[in-house]
């Protein structure tokens, strides 16, 4: 092994059935360092960590662990763990019907008994210690996807481990509690913990990271220091292709012109819902992108819930081209030509046995009615002509849309929308936890749809990519929309500034 | 069996597995090869097990009789349980223990109209269509109360038809005023024994029948897409403008047709009833029907035709013991056995382990990145 190597693995290979998923590669982690593993939808970073961790068994290669003789022999997680790796996981893996606690020490006590006392006194020290507003007590599905987060990340901590890997840890945290988890990561470090940390955020790359680890379409592209490799670089290291300025998309698609007479395409007037939003004010024109922004909790998500129907509206009215009308649940926003991407693509977006094929299908397909089935060839068009046209990787249209990774499961969704030609799309983060070519693609096609004349409302964590696309921002703070920014205002400063609500 | 494919580019280019793990990886792979197993013992042990002879009825009419035809006809009510009750597991993810009571309310409701609230009547009092008709109707309204309770009120499924599970076989006594009922019109047993002129138990054909209509159900509407969205995940279902709860609703209200067709098939098989014995833990086969037919318990997505294949294996299996004289009251514990082995076989922990033995990919194309 390398000279202060915590983990090695070399020329690791797998295959699955008609897919090469990893090939070669190679990757080393030193004792204390935080390491990056970027690269693309596809390229290899989760199954490369689900082959570490023993979740999938390798076709080839080895891996060396410090204080391990020999190659370490990685058949489980529990083995994983065993070995002082431990992994907090893109999608959290915890159980919501267990208190925080248990959570934390499931799996790890010794013999049949059960120490609760101490179980919730140690899991009150962790918390406390990581400053997570979490009672050990408490029961983990209440809290936020945030705190579940961190919650597994403590527990990860927790287990004296070697070896910490955190795939996509931050996609569900805001900034403050992606600082705290910084601060957190670093302090490891110092205890000489090797980091392995997953991620599409390149600022956050920059910030923490030593040194990262290229790969693409399942191959190793290379090891580099951080200062070595600038962000453009690493962008076109990803990708495979030099990119001169990925921030100018909306000069080369172009934006839409939106259409200032008539009327808007959707008005909404003091619009509140059983989710706890104060009443707000809306309306999209004809090809505009407007979003809204704010911190996490902020009720961003909670206003376009409210304007789909998802939520239970408690007040305030909505004009659809100037019509009164009465969206009470999805299937009548559907019917006024509203698509609504969610936020949580795993328990409100794809329905997950299902294939990619019926996936897509499925809001039409309500629509349509239930004595009025597609036909399968009928089906099959309309999967076939959306895979291509959003190059959705996958096997095949009858793949259970749960095996493709986060990018193409949320393309089966948006198609799932486009297909049905909606005259609003809502898309709430529509880019989290999915790699920058894609991320671009979604912007990109955003921008297409505006300028197709279809009316689109952004909503991302990023305000930069809420920058690109967007003509008009609400910001949201405390459930409340507090302002509005648009032209000249459309600024980082600015937004950030109305955000944290200092200049009131 | 192929070793491990060592050069990527076959591996690409061909998929990973032979016709014979492709086979054993099928949803009806269990059920099947219980069948064929059961065939087997039955052709080694006494092929004459497979003889059907036309005999004389009681009532001199030429029929097919023989253990085959026995099993067909036997598994009817079974096999349209199975069926409504795959819905049901599908959507709610749970199971409705209730079947064989509410069985017991619909030829209860039957015999009570057709005799006219006589205890014995010889000719029917009420239009059997009409007498069938009220049957449903009042089972679909039992099964809206126990999807009710599911769905809205979100109890689970097996503590929801508990209830009736334990009232059924009482409301069925209370219809018919704690009477048992006889009817002697021959009319009313066609159901259940023989068409005149036809030597085929009529049972087969309303299976058939109802199975056809689930074939052509399936077919022309999206029951199948959206009891499965729904039962895979509810929310994502909602979004998508679905209604979760009404599905949920819909499906027990099918149960209930099912029911009730069940329940006249097997009154008319006598044309009489005994509460507290009639359709007895029927409900237990039903969902071993389900289970058995490589349907997951917790719901989703089904196969409805695996379940009524799970069906007749089980009936050829009680016939089996039947035809090798073991006695009714040690059949339980034979039966035990034989499920154990096939609930085990077909359980994914198991099936992964085979598939492993057979250094097949444990599992079939996961996620890539």
């Amino acid at each position: 092994m390398q000279q202060g190597a915590v983990l090695e693995m070399r020329g690791i290979c797998k295959y699955f059935p008609g897919v090469r998923a990893l090939q070669d590669v190679d990757f080393t982690l030193r004792e204390g360092e935080i390491h990056a593993l970027m690269g693309e939808n596809g390229a290899g970073k989760s199954t490369l960590i689900k082959v570490l961790t023993g979740v999938y068994p390798k076709d080839g290669g080895e891996v060396r662990i410090k204080g391990v003789e020999g190659a370490a022999v990685i058949r489980s997680p529990q083995d994983a763990q065993n070995a002082g790796i431990s992994t907090v996981y893109q999608e959290i893996t915890l159980c919501p019907n267990l208190t925080v606690a248990e959570n934390m020490y499931i799996g790890r006590t010794k013999g049949a008994g059960a120490n609760w006392k101490a179980m919730n006194s140690g899991a009150g020290k962790i918390l406390e210690s990581l400053g997570i507003p979490a009672s050990p007590k408490q029961q983990l599905g209440t809290c936020s996807i945030a705190v579940q987060q961190m919650v597994a990340i403590a527990r990860a901590v927790d287990m004296e481990c070697k070896v910490l890997i955190l795939d996509e840890p931050t996609s569900s945290l805001d900034e403050q509690e992606v600082i705290k988890l910084f601060g957190l990561m670093r302090d490891l470090r110092a205890k000489g913990v090797g980091i392995i940390f997953v991620t599409h955020f390149l600022e956050q790359v920059y910030e923490v990271c030593d040194r990262i680890t290229v790969l693409r379409d399942g191959q190793l592209v290379g090891e580099y220091v951080i200062e070595d490799l600038p962000r453009v670089q690493l962008v076109s290291k990803m990708l495979g292709k030099e990119l001169d300025d990925m921030a100018d998309i909306k000069s080369e698609v172009g934006g839409g012109q939106i259409d200032m007479e008539g009327v808007p395409v959707l008005e909404a007037e003091g619009l509140c819902s059983s989710a706890g939003i104060k009443p707000f004010d809306f309306s999209i024109r004809k090809g505009e992108v407007n979003g809204f922004t704010g911190l996490l909790g902020s009720g961003r998500s909670e206003c376009v819930r409210a304007i789909f129907g998802a939520d239970r509206v408690t007040g305030g009215n909505v004009k659809v081209d100037g019509r009164e009308v009465r969206i009470k649940k999805p299937l009548d926003a559907m019917k006024q030509g509203i698509g609504y991407l969610p936020e949580d693509r795993k328990g409100d977006g794809i329905v997950g046995d299902l294939s990619v094929r019926e996936n897509i299908i499925l809001a039409l397909q309500v629509m349509k009615g239930f004595f009025r089935p597609f036909s399968r060839a009928q089906a099959e068009a309309f999967a076939d002509e959306y895979i291509k046209l959003l190059e959705i990787k996958t096997a095949s249209a009858d793949t259970p849309i749960k095996s493709l990774s986060g990018g193409n499961q949320q393309k089966c969704i948006l198609a799932r929308w486009l297909l049905t030609d909606p005259r609003y799309l809502i898309l709430d983060e529509p880019t989290r936890g999915i790699d920058i070519g894609t991320k671009i693609e979604i912007q990109k096609l955003v921008l297409k749809l505006a300028a197709e004349g279809k009316s689109v409302t952004f909503i991302s964590s990023e305000i930069d990519e809420m920058l690109r696309t967007c003509s008009r921002l609400i910001v949201m703070r405390d459930r409340k929309a507090v302002g509005e920014l648009k032209g000249a205002d459309l600024t980082q400063s600015k937004i950030m500034a109305t955000i944290a609500g200092g200049d009131e | 069996m192929a070793a491990p494919v060592k050069d990527p580019k076959i591996q690409v280019k061909r998929p990973d597995e032979s016709i014979f793990k492709r086979l054993t990886r099928h949803q009806l792979f269990i059920p099947l090869a219980a069948l064929a197993l059961l065939v087997l013992f039955n052709l080694i042990a006494d092929p004459t097990f497979f003889a059907v002879t036309v005999k004389e009825n009681s009532l001199g009419n030429p029929v097919l009789s023989g253990n085959i035809i026995s099993v067909l006809d036997n598994a009817s009510e079974l096999v349209i349980l199975a069926i409504g009750m795959t819905l049901v597991t599908a959507s709610s993810g749970g199971q409705d223990i209730s079947v064989g009571a509410a069985m017991a309310i619909a030829g209860s409701v039957i015999l009570r109209m057709v005799c006219g609230g006589q205890v014995s009547a010889d000719t029917m009092q009420t239009p059997l269509v009409l007498a069938v008709l009220v049957g449903i109707l009042v089972s679909m309204i039992f099964g809206a109360f126990n999807g009710a309770l599911v769905a809205y009120f979100k109890i689970q499924p097996m503590v929801a038809t508990l209830i009736l599970f334990t009232a059924g076989r009482s409301i069925a006594a209370w219809i018919n005023n704690n009477q048992l009922p006889i009817i002697n019109d021959l009319g009313f047993k066609y159901a259940g024994t023989f068409l005149p002129g036809i030597p085929v138990p009529t049972p087969i054909f309303i299976t058939i029948l109802v199975i056809l209509l689930f074939w052509l159900a399936l077919k022309f509407t999206n029951l199948g897409l959206y009891t499965q969205s729904v039962g895979i995940n509810a929310n994502s279902s909602r979004l998508n403008g679905l209604d979760p709860k009404l599905i949920k609703l819909l499906t027990y209200v099918i149960l209930g047709v099912c029911v009730a067709i069940a329940g006249f098939v097997r009154v008319s098989r006598s044309g009489s009833i005994n509460y507290s014995r009639i359709a007895e833990n029927i409900e237990m086969d039903a969902i071993l029907a389900v289970a058995l037919g490589g349907n997951a318990l917790s719901g989703g997505k089904f196969n409805i035709y695996g379940s009524i294949l799970g069906a007749y294996v089980i009936q050829f299996l009680t016939t089996t013991l039947y035809k090798y004289e073991v006695p009714s009251t040690a059949l339980p514990a034979y039966k035990a056995v034989v499920v154990i082995l096939l609930v085990v076989l077909s359980a994914p922990v198991v099936q992964e382990k085979l598939a492993s033995v057979r250094k097949a990919p444990a599992k079939a194309a996961k996620e890539v990145s």
